[in-house]
């Protein structure tokens, strides 16, 4: 049996003539990553920010561990932990005064306090700069500590808005393992990302938001299914080859401006080398050879008929 | 609760300033600076009936609560504009936690810069009439404008976009002394600005100060100069407290 934690329903919010989300439903499974995906704009911060009682919402209801964020902000507050997407951290205090400070702020009983603070350095591996201000740390040990200090008190709702925007790839991987973990812990996390690597790695499911709306919904897999399947695609050098490609590969997709032709595959080996074949007997040549599984980007164009690329700063 | 997340704000706001002390060095030499170039350098320049220093001195002191702003409407910016402030509102950690911390830490930041100028002051040959309890009006008044100076400052920290621009916003607060009688008399100035300066709030509040420190208290100018810092308090109390609500 599953429960829900996060429930919304008809979300609506508008700032002055500018609607920025138009009817949103959404539901996360506990114990589960839920990911937001979208490109900038597309509302994913409103919506992080409607869910974790800090703005309210014009319309539509909102329950969070089954309180109602608008009029139980205070439980839903007991209960979640939200790191957003500025790294909140106190640049002139120290990795562990940072810590302190959630500790003091009633998160932990005091006696607890110096335990959960070495603890949480010595996950994030912060321990060595545990002296050092914040403002001395990299983007990566930002972000980490930032999502230690959501941590204190060991919140079973996490919200992580775009967690990894800006770091380098490392540092993404570094901060994927730790998700991942929390949920083995049996944390729900609630993520907006605009990499759709990310959510492909880490959700269970994901919901695309496009203009405060969602266009699709479904496991990773589920949205993969929803655009054309695993293709070959090959670059030819000229327009004439081209033409000849697409008549021996009669059911493949040509695309004249990158002089490409994606011809559908399984990608397994033999059909791999009956294309080369069929290639070789028609003496053309390939510039380029790419077996392409599809991805996420696939699936954004697919539902909104844009890529992520070009809204994504 | 309240009160002991205020007190952990407070905390965080001195650690804050032992951090980064260049912000309260500003606060506290600036005016002392000042102080020197008026008393030393344009002092005989103007004849005020009394000794320069004596003149002078009440109106330093409003420019010294004034220096300190800047560094509060950035901090409070920083925090708005960081995220930290979400921070603290999603763990239930109270507006009036935060901003008080901001708060009073400014005050007592007043509250040194103005030891440090009145101390430089008697150097220089201040000599104040006053007695023990017009002293204690003098500190009154000072609380009560660093107060009010401080709550309007931290709305215009929490309502401006950037840094930057929470630092530009302070600056009108820095300048304000020197269009009041804080230097010379207002009835010395040019059409236009005197009657600016007659009327603007720091010129009855240095009024009373100056009449304390004579030990000839003005009534209306202190009922006036009180009614002004309640109004900015509340103001600023008011403004702060519907931005920190509405802004995420």
């Amino acid at each position: 049996m599953t429960t829900s934690v996060i429930e919304v329903s008809g979300l609506r919010k508008a700032f002055g003539d500018r609607v920025v989300l138009d009817g949103v439903d959404l539901r996360v499974e506990a114990g589960t990553i839920f990911s937001l995906l979208g490109p900038n704009g597309a509302g994913k911060t409103t919506t992080v920010n409607v869910l974790t009682t800090l703005v309210r919402a014009d319309g539509g209801s909102v329950r969070v561990a089954g309180h109602d964020v608008a009029t139980e902000a205070r439980a839903v507050r007991s209960v979640i932990g939200v790191t957003g997407q500025f790294a909140a951290v106190d640049e002139l205090l120290t990795g562990r005064e940072n810590l302190q400070l959630m500790v003091d702020l009633g998160r932990v009983p005091a006696r607890d306090g110096k335990r959960v603070v070495a603890e949480l350095l010595e996950r994030f591996e912060l321990t060595e700069s545990a002296g050092k201000p914040a403002s001395t740390y990299s983007g990566g040990m930002r972000r980490k500590l930032d999502l230690a200090m959501t941590l204190v008190g060991n919140p079973r709702i996490i919200f992580l808005d775009e967690p990894t925007t800006g770091l380098d790839p490392r540092s993404r991987r570094t901060m994927w393992s730790i998700i991942r973990d929390l949920v083995a812990d049996g944390v729900s996390v609630f993520l907006t990302t605009q990499y759709l690597e990310e959510a492909d790695q880490l959700a269970h499911r994901v919901a695309v938001l496009d203009q405060g709306r969602l266009v699709a919904q479904g496991t990773p897999d589920e949205l993969k299914r929803q655009i054309p399947g695993t293709h070959v695609r090959l670059r030819l050098a000229t327009a004439a080859d081209l033409d000849a490609a697409g008549r021996i590969f009669p059911d493949a997709a040509r695309d004249e401006e990158a002089l490409t032709v994606r011809v559908p595959s399984d990608g397994g080996t033999a059909s791999l080398r009956a294309l080369l074949d069929r290639l070789d007997e028609y003496h053309l040549r390939a510039e380029e050879f790419s077996v392409h599984t599809p991805d996420l980007d696939d699936v954004f164009l697919a539902l909104t008929g844009r890529t992520t690329e070009v809204t994504a700063k | 609760m309240s009160t002991s997340h205020a007190m952990v704000m407070l905390r965080r706001n001195f650690t804050h300033i032992t951090r980064n002390p260049t912000s309260v060095f500003n606060a506290v030499l600036m005016p002392i600076v000042i102080m020197l170039m008026f008393v030393y350098m344009f002092g005989d320049a103007f004849s005020v009936g009394v000794d320069y220093i004596d003149y002078a001195t009440p109106g330093l002191m409003l420019l010294a609560v004034c220096y300190g702003l800047g560094a509060t409407a950035t901090a409070v910016n920083s925090d708005m504009t960081k995220g930290i402030i979400n921070r603290f509102k999603v763990m239930h950690v109270s507006r009036g936690a935060v901003l008080t911390g901001h708060v009073v830490a400014t005050v007592l930041t007043n509250l040194v810069a103005i030891a440090a100028l009145i101390a430089v002051a008697f150097l220089l040959g201040f000599d104040p009439s006053a007695s023990l309890l017009d002293w204690l009006g003098v500190l009154g008044i000072i609380v009560l404008l660093g107060f009010a100076a401080a709550w309007l400052t931290v709305a215009l920290g929490l309502a401006a976009k950037s840094v930057e621009t929470a630092g530009l916003a302070a600056v009108p607060l820095v300048m304000l002394p020197f269009f009041s009688s804080a230097i010379v008399p207002a009835d010395k100035m040019g059409p236009g600005l005197r009657e600016f300066a007659e009327y603007q709030p720091f010129t009855p509040i240095i009024e009373t100060l100056r009449g304390l420190l004579n030990s000839t208290p003005s009534t209306t100018d202190t009922i006036i100069a009180v009614a002004w810092c309640t109004a900015i308090a509340l103001v600023g109390y008011l403004w702060a407290r519907a931005t920190f609500n509405k802004r995420a």
